[in-house]
Order: C-alpha cells, then structure tokens, then sequence
C-alpha cells in the first residue's frame, strides 16, 4: 500500500499469519499495522509517518514485509 | 502572564515590602467597607490588565466611605481599552513627601536582568530617562548567583539618593530584585514607591509580569492569588489562526508544533529548534522580510504535525510562500519534517518548488531529508548556509513573487 512517501507491502502468506499480525502491530512504533484475526491491515493514514527503523522487517520472516520509499526508490527488506 | 495590581501588590507584600493597607472587592458596598476600615481619604482604582486607567477615569479619590462605594459602582461599571474591570482597589490616599521608582526588568540582549531605579517616580520611567538621564540607575546582576546587598546600594546611590533614603531603600530594592528571580518575572514594578511624610516607604502601586512557562513552578502562589489554569493573561487574546495553531500542537503527542503568532506579513515561517525561532524571525526582519507568523516547531514532530502547521500557515491569507528553516537540530529529523511541509503543500494542491521558498534544517536525517526535497524540486541548504543567508534568500524569493 502506498503513501505519499512511503509504500509498505507484507507478503503472501505472511499478510494472512494473525500471530505475525499482532507482532507487526506490537513492534511498529507509528501503528501502520493492525492484527486481525484474518492477518494483517495497513493502517494507510499512518504509512508517511514510517520512521524507517526497520522493526517490521526484523519482526517477519526474511522478505515477508517490504518497505520502499517513492521519493527515491530504495526498497528495504530482509 | 500579567497580574493585576491587587494580585502584584499582594506578591510585593509577600516578599516583605511594605505596601499600604489596600483592600479588593468587587462589590461597591464591601468599597464602603474597606475604606470605612482605612479611616480617611482612599483611591479607588479599577483593575484592568490596561493602561490608561487615570486617563479613562478608572481611578477616583474619595473622602468618605460613603464617596468610596460611589465611585467604586461607577468604576465597576467603567471599561477600560475594551476591558471590564476585574474589581477595585481601595487604598489609602498615602500622604506622600516624594515618589520614587524602582524596577526589575529581563534584558534580552545582556541575558540577565536589570534594575532600574530612579529618585524620579509616579511618572513613566521612560519619560524620566529622556528628560532626565542623570536620575535614572541602571545595574545588571547575576540571576544565577545570590543577590548582594551592595548592588541594590550601587544602582541607588547612582542617582544621588544618599543617607537615611539610601539606608531604607537598600532592603527594598533588595527584595524586589529577589522576588523577580525566585518568582521568575519578566518585569517587578513599583511605581511609585512613596516615601511618606514620617520618612518611611511604602509600594504604592506595582506591576507584575511573570514568564508563562515559568506558571507551573509557581502553581501554589497562583492558587493564592485566585488565578484560574485557563486564564492566559496575554497582553491580547489569541487570534483564530493562533488558535487553530494550537489545535495542530495538540493533535498528537510527538514534537512542538507551539507558539504560533499571527503576524501580517506575506512570507509564512515553519522555524524552530532551540532558540533557532527567535533567531530566525529577527533575521528574516533583517533581511527586510515581512513574517506572515512565528512558531516553534521541534522535539521531532509527527509528519501529521509537520503537515498541519505547514497547512496553516500556507492557508494563512496574504502568504505567498513559507519559509522551512531551522537551526542544526539533533532531536528532530529533518526527513521527518521535509514530508511534513512537502505534503501539505500536495494535500492543498501547491507546488512544493514554487510554495517553499527555502528549506534550512540541517542535522539528523538530513541526507534523507535532501533526497525527498530533490524529488519535489525544493531548494534546501545543509549547515554551510547560515540561517541569515537562508533568511535572505527567503526574502530575495518573495521579492521576487511579489
């Protein structure tokens, strides 16, 4: 899902695991997850306040979450 | 935050300066009253945060008690500059041999405070200065080390009071100087000081201003003197643009986004980081540019914070474009706020290259930062611009739009 400034994908099956949810929401530190029993939801009135700290990437699985930033492209994952 | 007399004159008491046995109501038959208890000739003087109340005739003489609650129902009903009186004063009608002033004022540019004292009172101390320089003492002190005696003693004898006067108003002096430190005042005034016919002194009036973010450590005085949180005291009240400013501050807990003050002028400032507001509005001035507003943005605001105070102030009629500038910051970061502006320009459907006249915050982030005002095309300066060159080339940009 995309911001002005930040994008912020969790992949495949990762989007769908509710534990990797609640561990995405209890990590981000500007709420851009939500855990629900269904998995994961992008809180998108929060994505351009992403600090970049990186928290969700060590938080799932090695490329689970991508977070790219528009302005220059970067994609940071794991 | 101002006080009113009877609230100055009751901190005047407090630190141990003789005033006279004034008394406060707001009731014209408690006037009567108190000046019944006085015994002889009282003033009655509307309380009013504005000058001008002898002028608007807000202060009244009487002789009787019964004259007193006379006066005292029409004061009451009197306004003053726009303002209804929070009360009365009921004082003696001292029987005065001279008038003396004395004064503990914050210098901003020596950072420390003055005294001010002159032989020459019950008149504007500034008048005093003009047509008689020689009568007017001036003496800064320390407001981190203890008060001496000697400096009161100093700044007295300079206007040639000598003797038993010098020997009274020492201790005085002394007291005010205390109190404006140990109370944090921007300004303790008693003017005029009298000296009565049997040689004592006494506060005859007083004026009191105290740093406002200095309220909370002074929560119990001003509990005594009955002054409400809400009660903000301002010289005027808060504009809506000022107002909707502190709703931008008060939507989330991350960063400063405060201060907001509405000027008239066309260049909108999104300024901060410790001191560097100040800085920057007296340089903007400089430069010979026109502030649309002042603010105080910092602490590491949200890009929603960054965002709304950005909107305000671009929103704000007669701004043509805002200033981004901040001195080297360590606490907030630059990417952060870059989004901030950047999108509030977008959400109103400006141009961010054409709105932003000048990005200057260098520090934490600032590669970062750079990166995102490269994409839209803002021009930005790292540390090696200094913050009057930002200014100037701020106001070079809104000479050129104009």
């Amino acid at each position: 899902m995309d911001g002005v400034f930040i994008s912020v994908e969790v992949n495949g099956d990762a989007a769908a695991d509710a534990a990797l949810a609640a561990k995405l929401e209890e990590v981000c530190p500007v709420s851009i997850f939500k855990g629900t029993p269904s998995g994961v939801e992008i809180n998108a009135e929060f994505l351009d306040e992403c600090v970049l700290c990186g928290l969700c990437l060590d938080a799932a699985p090695d490329g689970a979450v991508t977070v790219t930033k528009l302005y220059s492209g970067e994609t940071l994952t794991r | 935050m101002r006080f009113f007399e009877y609230e100055a004159r009751e901190i005047v008491k407090r630190a141990g300066i003789p005033v006279t046995d004034f008394g406060f109501t707001r009731d014209a038959a408690e006037a009567k009253e108190i000046a019944a208890r006085i015994g002889g000739p009282t003033v009655i003087k509307s309380q009013v945060l504005s000058g001008g109340r002898m002028k608007a005739g807000g202060v009244q003489f009487a002789d009787t008690p019964e004259e007193a609650q006379t006066h005292a129902e029409n004061v009451l009903k009197l306004e003053i500059n726009g303002q209804m009186p929070r009360g009365i004063l009921v004082d003696p009608k001292a029987d005065i041999d001279q008038e003396f002033y004395v004064g503990v004022v914050w210098d901003g540019t020596a950072k420390q405070p003055v005294i001010i004292f002159s032989p020459v009172g019950g008149i504007d101390i500034e008048q005093v200065a003009e047509e008689q320089p020689d009568k007017v003492g001036r003496r800064h002190f320390s407001n981190i080390l203890p008060f001496s005696d000697y400096i009161a003693k100093e700044v007295i004898a300079s206007t040639g009071v000598t003797g038993s006067d010098l020997n009274k108003l020492v201790p005085i002096v002394t007291k005010l100087a205390k109190l404006f430190v140990e109370k944090d005042m921007t300004l303790a005034e008693i003017n005029p000081l009298g000296k009565l016919k049997d040689g004592s002194f006494v506060a005859l009036d007083a004026h009191m201003d105290m740093e406002n973010e200095a309220r909370g450590r002074h929560k119990a005085l001003l509990a005594d003197l009955g002054v409400a949180d809400e009660e903000t005291r301002e010289a005027r009240e808060a504009t809506p643009f000022e107002i909707a400013g502190e709703a931008v501050d008060a939507m989330d807990h991350r960063g400063v986004a405060g201060n907001v003050t509405e000027f008239d002028g066309n260049l909108g400032l999104v300024i901060g980081a410790g001191g560097g507001s100040l800085t920057l509005f007296d340089a903007v001035r400089a430069q010979g540019g026109d502030p649309a507003n002042y603010c105080e943005i910092g602490g590491n605001p949200s890009v929603n914070k960054a965002c709304g105070l950005a909107k305000l102030v671009l929103q704000k009629p007669g701004v043509d474009k805002i200033a981004v500038m901040m001195s080297i910051v360590s606490n907030t970061r630059v990417d952060i706020v870059a989004r901030g502006v950047i999108k509030a320009c977008l959400e109103l459907n400006m141009d961010p290259a054409e709105k932003i006249a000048i990005f200057r915050i260098p520090g934490a982030w600032e590669d970062e930062g750079f990166l995102i005002l490269d994409k839209y095309g803002v021009e930005y300066a790292d540390r090696s611009v200094s913050l009057h060159e930002a200014a100037r080339r701020a106001v070079e940009k809104i000479g050129a739009a104009a």
